[in-house]
């Protein structure tokens, strides 16, 4: 079952890479 | 000419991403729902429209934010994630992937879906498939890019 087959799969979806995007993001800011 | 840019950017995304959740949230389910009638109607007058706005909304989006990262003389750090311009950076990714997705597979396949350029019966179908996980993986997308955006000026205590 793909989420993007879905409204709110997608919409789920996006909240959760924006979690894992914002660590990873996070982690850059840090280096100095 | 920060303002203008910025405003540039505003009024182009504001047009992008409206038509992208007006597709993804409306004009799909309701091209599921209509008769065949209806439907050929809708391919001739109503989505060829909305897909113009859409995707040259899409390409002045990201001319005028690139534009807007290189005034500030940003561009390069941004797009190579470095230091706190990672944040806008992250954005501008996600934005420039958006637009790659708009005119390198949406578009290519709304061509054949519409009958503007020639296709079976069966390439449209895999063409209308296509078009929507594509359409759907930027609306995914822009959840994030929005965040990014948003948290570049106002939430600079989150990084």
């Amino acid at each position: 079952m793909n989420p993007l087959d879905s409204i709110p799969g997608t919409i789920t979806a996006g909240f959760v890479l924006t979690v894992v995007l914002y660590v990873f993001v996070k982690m850059l800011v840090s280096i100095v | 000419m920060e303002t203008v840019l910025a405003w540039g950017h505003f009024l182009a995304g504001i047009t992008w991403i409206g038509i992208l959740y007006y597709f993804n949230f409306i004009q799909v389910p309701y091209l599921g729902k209509i008769t065949p009638e209806a439907k050929a109607e809708a391919f001739t007058h109503l989505v060829p429209n909305a897909l113009w706005w859409f995707r040259w909304g899409a390409l002045a989006t990201w001319i005028f934010g690139a534009g807007l990262l290189m005034n500030q003389g940003r561009f390069g750090s941004a797009f190579a994630l470095q230091g706190p311009d990672a944040v806008i950076g992250m954005g501008a990714w996600l934005g420039t992937i958006m637009l790659l997705n708009v005119w390198g597979i949406i578009w290519p396949n709304q061509k054949k879906v519409l009958g503007i350029k020639e296709a079976t019966a069966d390439e449209k179908k895999q063409c209308a498939r296509v078009a929507l996980l594509a359409s759907r993986t930027n609306t995914m997308l822009s959840i994030p890019m929005l965040f990014f955006m948003a948290s570049s000026g106002h939430a600079s205590g989150l990084f």
